[in-house]
């Protein structure tokens, strides 16, 4: 159905002549959002360099993945630390080597950098997940926005970003208890998608629904719109036409073409298979065509990784799957010259304990570790084949530059061109920035931006 | 069988669509509207019935503005429900209170809906907001202490505590958050220093932004909270909230004074606390913000907008639009006892509030000065309640951490939910408040893209209007699609439809070729998609 055009528009505020993509924009936002941002213009001026990325694909291994088991092996340090998972693999670039259950990586290691220096020393889930996606320890009073948030604010709709798709996705549930958007509230919470993009059809939480032809969900509408009463009588309500632009907007998802990027029946069946018929590895196709799209931050939640039980079993499980959904992604990225241009962030809020807790209730576990784990960062300026840091023989200490939060998330904005100083727009009108001052207070630890591979 | 279904289908309507009309006859007959076309507007112009009307009328002709006519009945039922104890009227409900020709209804239900029990639990859920009721981060109540400060906050709701007592009650307050609720107040800040709690207590019971005075008088008033102390049990999580002579600041020094935000000083004795000398001085009728902050805000919630505005950002520089009417409702509050259900029934039963949100001016100013009832998008605890009161369904809600697990029993009400931190989406995505701050505008009753795709398309929502038992006991007990569609209208809208709306349904039928039960979940979708559906009006 084609949409019905909105044409200029009177505000109430200010006679501002507002376009429908620009009303669209502004509903996607929230007006609230909306008043704010006109105040604290202009965004991201004086970056230090170009920027050469335009998204951010982040695989959040929520639960932390162990460094040992993944990207950061020590087959030296003897059973009590790798278990059965002893051996390591050869990768595509002399002398990187990563776990032996990584075998479609170890051909991508010339796009990514293995970062061996993580590392922030916190045991919690919830505060790990805080400071790993914020870059901000806790406990001054705010509650900072994720990346996402950010990247989504200065790469959004208010620094011209023009799609019909909501510039920060989540696939497919939120996070939850760790609240992506911070005090930025409504205007950078992301969309999730909920449903699973392996079933078929990929039920996209408010996009497509499952059993509504599209002929219904016209006549639907149409009877929406006949039996809006108050609509009629109220025409030149601002609150109401506010509802009506959202409204329009949620009709170009669920109608439009934009909500076409959601049926990966469009994609070829060897390309699906590539990936992985599995939520996570058509999650990393669907990112794929996000981006190409143009949508600035894509989060895959990936879940399942605190394995504080039956560790080894689930590794066996899980790692396959993760091999071939983000090695396929990597690559088919890097094929349609999109990786330049996109930041691949993998990690988790922090790895697991090196030392293997073969002891009852454990029987093999491994827990919450905050002193020393990896990620692994791929495009948009980042350099391939390289690895940045490193950890002591079993891997419980990072021995060589260590890398905190801020260090990684600061560089992320540095290629994404996003001023670190910059001001967020504050609900209270309070003076916070992108990132906090170096230092600040001198409770933060910063290894530096990670410039050997920028 | 499905071309007779559908006859009749059509031939009950237009049966239905004369009846309807004939029987809904106003008992005033209106000078202007046609309620078959306006179902809101009664068409009469308001007289002042009570002071509260005599201020706000007075100011409207000054500034040349003609209020909004009365709103209907059926507007008036639903919004005072809505408002007063946050829960939709029953189909029942509505059709009795619209039928009634007893002139003095609506005064009669403002006194109901004042002793309901949702009247507690939706007041609760609004000073749980302002008080910040939350388990975890970054308020880091914890879930026992949550408890215990949800039910001492909804004890003193249900029993109407005078609000001075309420007030001094939290602030004086001395013992262990699991058994003494109240103290909890002190420890749902960001942070303990007493310059945050300073801040904390003149936002919540001042309605200013501490943050905005001269630092001088903000230590002068952190003096009276410098010497209370928190310290740990051997149980789990359990924090001691007192009053601690010894206690001393950052720089090792034991405060001696302290200053109140009227300038006065006060030299401190090591045998009181000095918090009881600060809510001695708060609760007080001569003090000019006590008052102020309560009548001012109850205005907001009730109205839609504080007559300072907004209502927790009280300056000297942010005047009320209506300087009479806030100096009439403190007087009232304090005359009253400090009886907060007092100042509830002199708003509710004015002809203020009884005004239609479809006639009247548009404009900032004559909304500035409540010449009509805003429209505001229904809460999203109350909007979810009411979805799940209509299909009869209920929402799960648990909490993962911390540990042990939550479970929330099924058939509790979103707007009972004790604890902030209780994860839900569709709570989050409809702009729930973070309880952070307790600031007001925390709670974002936006209207975003995202809302109106769960609403549109979500298999959250599709399912209760297909699977929903009420909806399943509607169609199954109905003996005519008249019933149903009249039920319908009550049960979403509180209100029958009118003969054109009556006649959209019949032209769905007809051009769709949607059939049977099908007709009746599309029906209630449109209905619950509607703007009149989702926003008080």
């Amino acid at each position: 159905m084609k949409s019905n055009p909105i044409t200029q528009e009177i505000w109430n505020n200010g006679n501002l002549h507002v376009t429908r993509r620009e009303a669209i924009r502004r509903t996607l936002l929230g007006t609230a959002g909306l008043m704010l941002a006109d105040r604290v213009v202009p965004f991201a001026k004086a970056a230090p360099r170009t920027p050469t990325a335009k998204s951010v694909i982040q695989i959040w291994m929520w639960g932390g993945p162990c460094h040992l088991d993944t990207f950061d092996p020590k087959p030296e340090a003897g059973n009590d630390y790798c278990g059965p998972l002893a051996k390591t693999l050869e990768t595509n670039v002399k002398g990187i080597r990563i776990g032996e259950m990584l075998p479609e990586l170890a051909k991508q290691a010339d796009k990514y950098t293995i970062l061996r220096g993580m590392t922030h020393g916190i045991n919690g889930h919830e505060t790990a997940a805080y400071e790993v996606q914020t870059g901000r320890k806790p406990g001054d009073g705010q509650v900072y926005p994720a990346v996402g948030a950010v990247v989504s604010l200065f790469k959004g709709y208010e620094a011209g970003y023009k799609g019909l798709l909501p510039p920060y996705i989540v696939l497919t549930e939120l996070q939850g208890r760790f609240s992506e958007a911070g005090f930025l509230g409504s205007r950078a919470k992301p969309f999730a998608t909920g449903g699973d993009p392996a079933k078929n059809p990929f039920v996209v939480e408010g996009v497509v629904a499952k059993g509504i032809t599209e002929k219904r969900q016209k006549d639907r509408r149409e009877l929406l719109q006949n039996l809006d009463t108050m609509g009629q009588i109220m025409k030149d309500d601002p609150r109401l036409k506010d509802n009506e632009k959202c409204e329009q907007a949620a009709y170009d998802l669920i109608l439009g073409d934009a909500g076409k990027v959601f049926d990966l029946s469009q994609e070829k069946e060897t390309v699906r298979n590539q990936y992985g018929l599995n939520t996570f590895g058509q999650s990393c196709l669907l990112a794929r065509r996000l981006v190409e799209r143009g949508v600035p931050y894509v989060t895959i939640n990936y879940k399942g990784w605190d394995t504080h039980k039956a560790h080894f079993q689930t590794m066996r499980k899980n790692l396959p799957v993760l091999d071939k959904g983000f090695a396929s992604l990597l690559q088919d990225l890097s094929d349609r010259g999109l990786l330049a241009s996109t930041i691949v962030w993998w990690g988790g809020e922090f790895g697991r304990t090196p030392k293997i807790q073969w002891e009852a209730p454990w029987n093999g576990g491994r827990n919450h570790y905050g002193k020393a784990f990896c990620h692994v960062v791929a495009g948009g300026g980042f350099k391939g084949g390289q690895v940045v840091g490193a950890t002591t023989a079993n891997g419980e200490e990072v021995k060589d530059r260590p890398i905190y939060p801020p260090d990684l998330i600061g560089s992320f904005y540095q290629l994404l061109g996003i001023d670190p100083n910059a001001k967020l727009p504050h609900p209270q009108g309070q003076d916070v920035r992108v990132m906090s001052a170096n230092n600040a207070d001198g409770k933060e630890r910063r290894g530096g931006l990670l410039t050997e591979i920028m | 069988m499905q071309t007779s279904n559908k006859t009749v289908w059509v031939l009950g309507f237009v049966l239905w669509t004369l009846i309807a009309a004939a029987a809904e006859k106003p008992v005033v007959p209106p000078a202007e509207t046609d309620p078959n076309k306006n179902p809101y507007d009664s068409g009469i112009k308001p007289t002042p019935v009570c002071e509260i009307d005599r201020m706000v009328f007075a100011r409207l002709e000054k500034l040349g503005i003609q209020p909004a006519n009365i709103c209907s009945d059926a507007v008036f039922v639903r919004r005072a429900f809505l408002d007063v104890i946050g829960t939709l009227p029953t189909a029942k409900e509505a059709k009795e209170f619209i039928k009634d020709t007893n002139p003095k209804k609506r005064e009669e239900l403002i006194d109901e809906l004042l002793k309901r029990e949702e009247f507690i639990d939706y007041w609760t859920m609004k000073w749980c907001d302002i008080l910040r009721v939350k388990a975890e981060f970054p308020i880091n109540l914890w879930p026992n202490a949550v408890q215990a400060y949800h039910r001492w906050i909804r004890t003193a709701i249900r029993d109407n505590m005078p609000y001075d007592k309420f007030v001094r009650e939290l602030l004086t307050a001395n013992g262990s958050n699991f058994r003494v609720g109240p103290v909890n107040f002190y420890r749902a800040v960001q942070s303990k220093e007493p310059n945050g709690l300073a801040q904390a207590v003149a936002l919540t019971f001042m309605g200013e932004r501490a943050e905005k005075w001269p630092q001088e008088r903000l230590d002068g008033m952190a003096g009276f909270f410098s010497q209370l102390s928190y310290k740990s049990t051997r149980e789990w999580k359990e924090e001691i909230v007192f009053f601690d002579s010894t206690r001393t600041n950052k720089d090792g020094v034991v405060a001696t004074k302290a200053v109140f935000p009227d300038c006065k000083e006060f030299k401190f004795s090591p045998d009181r606390d000095p918090r009881l000398v600060f809510a001695d001085w708060l609760v007080s009728s001569d003090n000019k913000w006590f008052a102020r902050n309560i009548v001012n805000r109850m205005w907001s919630w009730l109205l839609g907008r504080g007559i300072i505005h907004e209502p927790d950002d009280i300056r000297s520089d942010n005047l009320p639009v209506n300087p009479e009417l806030l100096a009439y409702l403190e007087k009232e509050l304090v005359a009253s006892k400090w009886d907060l259900k007092h100042i509830f029934r002199l708003i509710l039963k004015s002809r203020t509030y009884q005004l239609s949100s479809v006639s009247g001016p548009r404009n900032q100013e004559a909304e500035a000065n409540f010449a009509r009832y805003p429209l505001r998008r229904l809460e999203a605890e109350i909007l979810i309640d009411a979805l799940n009161q209509i299909t009869g369904t209920t929402e799960k809600y648990t909490s993962a951490i911390p540990e042990p697990f939550t479970f929330i029993p099924e058939d509790q009400r979103s707007v009972e939910l004790p604890d902030g931190s209780i994860t839900s989406s569709f709570l989050e995505q409809f702009g729930r408040p973070s309880r952070d701050t307790g600031l007001e505008s925390e709670r974002n009753n936006k209207v975003t893209a995202d809302q109106r795709l769960h609403m549109l398309n979500s298999s959250h929502i599709q399912r209760k209007l297909e699977q929903g038992p009420k909806m399943v006991y509607l169609l199954k007990k109905a003996s005519s699609p008249r019933e149903v569609v009249g039920g319908l209208y009550l049960m979403i809208l509180s209100r029958l439809p009118t003969e054109q709306e009556a006649r959209a349904v019949v032209n769905y039928t007809e051009s769709s070729g949607v059939k049977g039960r099908d007709v009746a979940i599309d029906l209630a979708w449109a209905l619950i998609n509607s703007p009149e559906f989702l926003y008080r009006h």
